[in-house]
């Protein structure tokens, strides 16, 4: 039975020891592993939470640049699109009205032209008229026998006369 | 196998110095008959001297033993060293009275050192308080050295900023946290438990290095420290002191006045109820206890074998189980302290527990 007697002595020993070893411990080792242990648990989650929060961020910033290229693509697309439209329009309009510009003075050149052909005719006309009268007299002077009839007969023939 | 080599050199070395201890044991009891119970039992007891090696020089027994204080309370206090006893061959005279140490213990005689016995072979002579420092409070000491240096040389590298465990600490840093997560966070709210972290991680170092140095088959290990019931009861003791001093208002009331049951069933139960509160440190002290000795019983038992057969060609066989039983022995060693702190802390658990309704 001596081995289920307890010895006062051993008891006593190590109730002493033990209780001088939880103490030191709890102030020496316990206290301080375990509060850096913590901290650094807290750190550690602090850091990983920070770096999720990062991540996202990441993220985020990269769906707005991908927003913001293709709204400039998009941007770029149009404005090319308006100027080659503006270039287009431009280009007709410049046409065009070098086309009227052109028929405008064509035309008002072929009235002038008109114009002053019909006052050359009429020009020529009195012209003749006057050659004709000159040329009457003329023969009148040669053969003296100017008679009406031979007047018309001269006025008939001038106005066969086709000038054009 | 380089540590299977070392194993089985500390295995020789162990047994060896076992050995000549069973030899020594042989020429006090009868000429030539080994007597294993008293080897073992030997072993296993808590002892006055410190035992290193002994050896056979000229056909004689030599013991190298460490002497340790004796400290005697009796009409005074005494103070002297084991030496003083010889081996128990000698008595020792304090004031007027004669100690004779005689199997591990002391006791006061008379001038001639007369032992007498009663009708069942127990000793009638008086003992003095006795608070020697023995081979147990040694080893205790021993231990707790080595704890305190181990955990501050760790403690020491938190100081700074954060960082990522090195070298001793990322060793016991799991173990911490083992401890706390795996026990005490597992077993009591977790917003109570940081006050019982000290104790439990202490409970459980404690015991898992005295455990450890109960196995070194050499000086300064082999003492029995945590299969002696004077430790086993101490830290019961305390884990029920620690428990009931912190029990909360709906745990006393669990336990002598259970809610929710029929009057006079509440009465057994708490008639059971308080048994129970001394059953469970109870077989925490046997279960620690009955597990450590008879792993020291057990593997001196198989090399005992060699002398009992009285023949070398066991002694393979005596080894190899030997060896067997190390192997698990380590495993008790860290299990028996995982078993104790997570009982310790599964009752506080209990206690600390505020019920909700």
């Amino acid at each position: 039975m001596g081995l289920l007697t307890p010895d006062p002595g051993l008891v006593f020993w190590s109730a002493l020891t033990f209780s001088l070893l939880v103490f030191i411990l709890k102030r020496y080792a316990w206290k301080p592993i375990l509060h850096a242990v913590k901290s650094r648990e807290e750190t550690i989650e602090y850091a990983l939470a920070a770096a999720e929060k990062a991540k996202a961020e990441v993220e985020d910033l990269n769906a707005t640049k991908v927003q913001i290229m293709n709204d400039a693509k998009a941007e770029r697309d149009t404005l090319i699109k308006q100027a080659r439209e503006l270039k287009q329009s431009m280009l007709d309009d410049a046409k065009n009205k070098a086309q009227n510009e052109a028929d405008k003075i064509i035309e008002s050149a072929r009235v002038q032209i008109e114009r002053e052909k019909n006052e050359a005719i009429l020009q020529l006309k009195e012209k003749v008229a006057e050659f004709s009268v000159d040329i009457a007299g003329k023969l009148l002077e040669e053969e003296l026998q100017s008679t009406d009839k031979q007047k018309a007969i001269i006025d008939k023939y001038l106005q066969e006369v086709n000038f054009n | 196998m380089q540590h299977f080599r070392i194993a089985i050199a500390l295995l020789a070395v162990w047994a060896s110095t076992q050995l000549t201890f069973a030899a020594d044991t042989q020429g006090e009891n009868s000429e030539n008959e080994f007597d294993p119970m008293e080897m073992i039992m030997h072993h296993i007891a808590d002892s006055h001297e410190w035992h290193v090696i002994s050896y056979n020089s000229d056909g004689e027994e030599k013991h190298i033993t460490l002497p340790l204080p004796i400290i005697l309370i009796d009409e005074g206090l005494h103070i002297f060293m084991s030496s003083a006893f010889h081996h128990g061959e000698e008595l020792v005279e304090k004031g007027n009275k004669y100690y004779k140490l005689y199997h591990g213990k002391i006791y006061e005689t008379d001038a001639e050192g007369t032992i007498n016995y009663g009708e069942h072979h127990e000793v009638l002579n008086d003992k003095p308080i006795d608070l020697s420092i023995t081979r147990n409070v040694a080893s205790m000491w021993l231990s707790i050295i080595i704890i305190i240096w181990m955990f501050t040389a760790a403690a020491r590298k938190y100081k700074g900023a954060p960082s990522a465990p090195k070298g001793i600490q990322s060793f016991l840093e799991p173990l911490i946290l083992f401890v706390r997560d795996d026990i005490a966070y597992a077993q009591i709210d977790k917003h109570k438990a940081d006050r019982f972290m000290p104790f439990l991680l202490t409970l459980f170092f404690f015991i898992w290095v005295n455990n450890l140095i109960g196995l070194v088959p050499f000086f300064p290990g082999g003492s029995n420290l945590t299969g002696n019931i004077s430790l086993t009861m101490v830290l019961a003791i305390i884990t029920f002191l620690v428990t009931n001093f912190s029990g909360t208002k709906s745990y006393w009331g669990h336990i002598f006045w259970m809610p929710g049951v029929p009057v006079p069933i509440r009465l057994l139960l708490s008639v059971i109820e308080f048994i129970g509160l001394f059953t469970k440190p109870f077989a925490l002290m046997i279960r620690l206890l009955a597990n450590i000795t008879a792993g020291h019983i057990i593997i001196l038992s198989l090399f005992s074998l060699i002398f009992v057969m009285k023949s070398v060609a066991i002694a393979p066989v005596s080894l190899l189980m030997a060896l067997m039983m190390f192997m698990l022995e380590l495993l008790v060693a860290v299990l028996q302290a995982y078993i104790f702190t997570l009982l310790s802390a599964l009752f506080i658990g209990m206690a600390v527990h505020d019920e909700e309704h």
